[in-house]
């Protein structure tokens, strides 16, 4: 168990004098709490999976120091690092029973055979495993398979960190949400510090107590789902955190007035000077948008579809040029919105402004 | 959903049919045909029923005696050429180049026996082999070894055998190569995170993985090695005496030799079989070989 800290640490895959912006991993600094569950968030390519190879040791960065509670690690062998990895396809031993497989990390270490099993035994239970000890490990569905390849971490005594690379891929979707409950009651139980990689943002805020959001290489914000959901940092968290994404507009920003195509809408706070020549954009969720009867004073809009989520209606509207998503109200009637013509209500404490894509925090 | 009866489709069935029919069925059940007969040449065949089986099958015959021998060298000529070919092929494969130049390169250079016509393999071992002008013959001589495979059954067996892993061997490398280059990187991390050792990644991954190509390439090296001719017809001739004639050489002199067409025959038949049940007995065998044998009392499903 450990804390992990990162450094300075980037990497490129084409060497250090390549074009640093063009670096897989941009520079960054961060610590992971140990016993802290984590998820790193972001679309494919944005180098959250070669963060986590760094982290295991798979990959060695161009520069920057991993250190493990104050110990430099970074010219360690993933096997001296003492962490476990999930990876994204089922890892098993095809030739070994389960048992086997569970009690290989240790065997390779030399742990004497009565710990051994002791060990085995007491994780299978824990995984609910402990019927199929004595069976072929290439014989179960992927889900079992998969809590093989955690057990083989989790046997090992004082392992510091558990690394998940998306390892739901290839699970049923019914057996997912299990999986990850299992996850979770692991996690309270052993008290280890758990790092997820995955490019479902459900999975990501329903596992972590913390998320780190990547964008191209470099951590955009790091925080609770809550947060994040809340107040995105970065119109990229805005987008890709919440179904739909929230709604980023150009507009203009004065003292505790934006105005989005022409039409004031009153803010919470108070803007001072925002940075000259920055993009100014306005940011809401379409959760703190409404739709409501044309009327004056609103923002009037064209509503050219309604997406019926069961729990939710969302509303795609157009604002002259700008589309933007908004809620229906779960009592307005279908004939209301027939019309076509809509107001929007806004949620002043959730609007937010974003200056260069970096959200402004105002004043009270 | 009814499905309609459509008798029409054993048209399409057809052109398959005729070809293995042409190709396969007919020339055998020539050779059946042949089995159960006798012949004095001018074409005049006698009806001999099941007569030349009896007498192959029968070791204190003539023609039983010489089947036994041959067979018997067959078997021991496989077991010696694939208990050093799929070892040697799979650490050959262990061994060559992930990424790189090096992969095609050694690619090509492992390919090469394998596009050399047999015969021109034997003519060039048997001139390697030679003691007045062959490199081989004459460097071993030149080194106080009485090396003469013309003279010495030994020595003819040895040359033999090493020309065969010399031809053969890229084939199980190549095999086994395929193999390991499907294997996921992911496994051999995981093995790393899990501390496993150089000979527990062979024996926990690559070599479980590398069962379906290994199946094919002791199918392939037995089947070929046990059909061996013309390396060993050109490099020894099936001497000295008679201690290299393999069974498709004692085929060869029956039936064009001696023109005994039924006992050639008769001969053909039993060799295909034999071919065929050790084949399926490796396949059964590798196959499941390693399955999951469930506990007495768990109901199978």
């Amino acid at each position: 168990m450990a804390c992990i800290e990162l450094v300075d640490l980037a990497h490129s895959y084409n060497g250090g004098n390549a074009d640093p912006s063009t670096f897989a991993l941009k520079p960054l600094s961060m610590t992971w709490r140990q016993g802290g569950a984590y998820a790193l968030l972001g679309p494919s390519g944005c180098g959250k999976t070669t963060l986590l190879n760094i982290i295991s040791g798979i990959v060695k960065p161009t520069r920057g120091k991993i250190l493990f509670d104050g110990t430099d690690v970074t010219p360690l062998s993933t096997e001296r690092r003492n962490i476990a990895q999930v990876f994204q396809f089922p890892v098993i031993y095809d030739t070994m029973t389960v048992g086997q497989n569970l009690a290989f990390p240790l065997k390779n270490r030399g742990v004497p055979r009565g710990e051994i099993e002791a060990r085995v035994s007491e994780i299978a239970r824990l995984l609910d495993l402990a019927a199929d000890l004595p069976r072929k490990a290439n014989r179960l569905s992927a889900d079992a398979k998969q809590k093989i390849s955690l057990g083989r971490g989790l046997v090992r005594a004082n392992v510091a960190a558990i690394l998940f690379d998306e390892p739901l891929t290839v699970i049923d979707p019914a057996l997912k949400w299990e999986l990850r409950s299992k996850l979770k009651t692991l996690h309270r139980a052993l008290d280890l510090t758990m790092i997820y990689v995955t490019h479902d943002q459900t999975e990501a805020l329903t596992f972590a107590d913390t998320v780190v959001v990547m964008h191209d290489g470099a951590v955009v914000q790091t925080g609770t789902p809550e947060a994040l959901f809340e107040r995105p940092e970065h119109t990229f968290v805005g987008y890709f955190i919440g179904s739909p994404g929230m709604n980023v507009v150009p507009g203009e920003v004065h003292g505790r007035e934006a105005r989005i195509a022409g039409h004031a809408i009153g803010l919470d706070r108070t803007y001072g000077a925002l940075p000259t020549g920055a993009r100014i954009e306005i940011g809401v969720r379409p959760e703190f948008v409404g739709i409501a009867k044309p009327a004056p004073g609103l923002l009037s809009a064209r509503i050219e579809r309604i997406d019926d989520l069961g729990r939710k209606r969302f509303a795609w509207v157009r604002v002259g040029d700008l589309k933007m998503a908004a809620s229906v109200p779960p009592d307005m009637s279908p004939h209301m919105l027939s019309g076509g013509e809509a107001g929007l209500v806004f949620s002043p404490r959730q609007i937010h402004v974003y200056a260069d894509s970096r959200r402004v925090e105002g004043t009270a | 959903m009814e499905k309609t009866v459509n008798h029409k489709a054993w048209l399409l069935v057809l052109p398959a049919f005729l070809l293995v029919a042409f190709s396969a069925i007919i020339p055998l059940m020539t050779v059946v045909n042949y089995s159960v007969q006798d012949t004095f040449g001018n074409n005049q065949f006698f009806w001999n029923g099941v007569g030349w089986y009896q007498e192959l099958l029968d070791p204190s015959s003539e023609l039983g005696g010489r089947f036994f021998v041959s067979l018997w060298r067959n078997l021991a000529f496989s077991a010696i050429v694939l208990a050093i070919e799929i070892p040697l092929g799979i650490v050959v494969a262990l061994s060559m180049p992930r990424e790189g130049w090096a992969v095609a390169a050694s690619l090509v250079i492992l390919a090469l026996p394998l596009l050399i016509p047999w015969n021109v393999v034997g003519t060039i071992w048997q001139i390697f082999g030679r003691s007045d002008i062959g490199l081989l013959g004459f460097a071993l001589g030149k080194l106080g070894l009485d090396y003469n495979y013309v003279s010495n059954p030994i020595d003819a067996w040895m040359t033999i055998v090493v020309m065969d892993v010399w031809h053969w061997t890229s084939l199980v490398a190549l095999l086994c190569y395929a193999g390991l280059k499907s294997i996921p990187d992911a496994f051999y991390q995981a093995a790393s995170i899990d501390g496993a050792s150089r000979w527990a990644v062979f024996t926990a991954i690559q070599l479980p993985k590398m069962k379906r190509v290994l199946l094919i390439a002791v199918l392939l090296r037995f089947m070929d090695s046990f059909m061996i001719y013309t390396e060993p017809f050109v490099v020894t001739g099936g001497g000295p005496g008679n201690s290299t004639t393999f069974l498709s050489i004692e085929l060869v002199k029956l039936a064009l030799g001696q023109f005994d067409l039924g006992k050639a025959a008769a001969l053909s038949i039993v060799y295909n079989l034999i071919v065929l049940i050790v084949c399926w007995v490796f396949y059964t065998v590798m196959t499941n070989a390693g399955e999951d044998r469930r506990p007495a009392g768990e109901g199978g499903s």
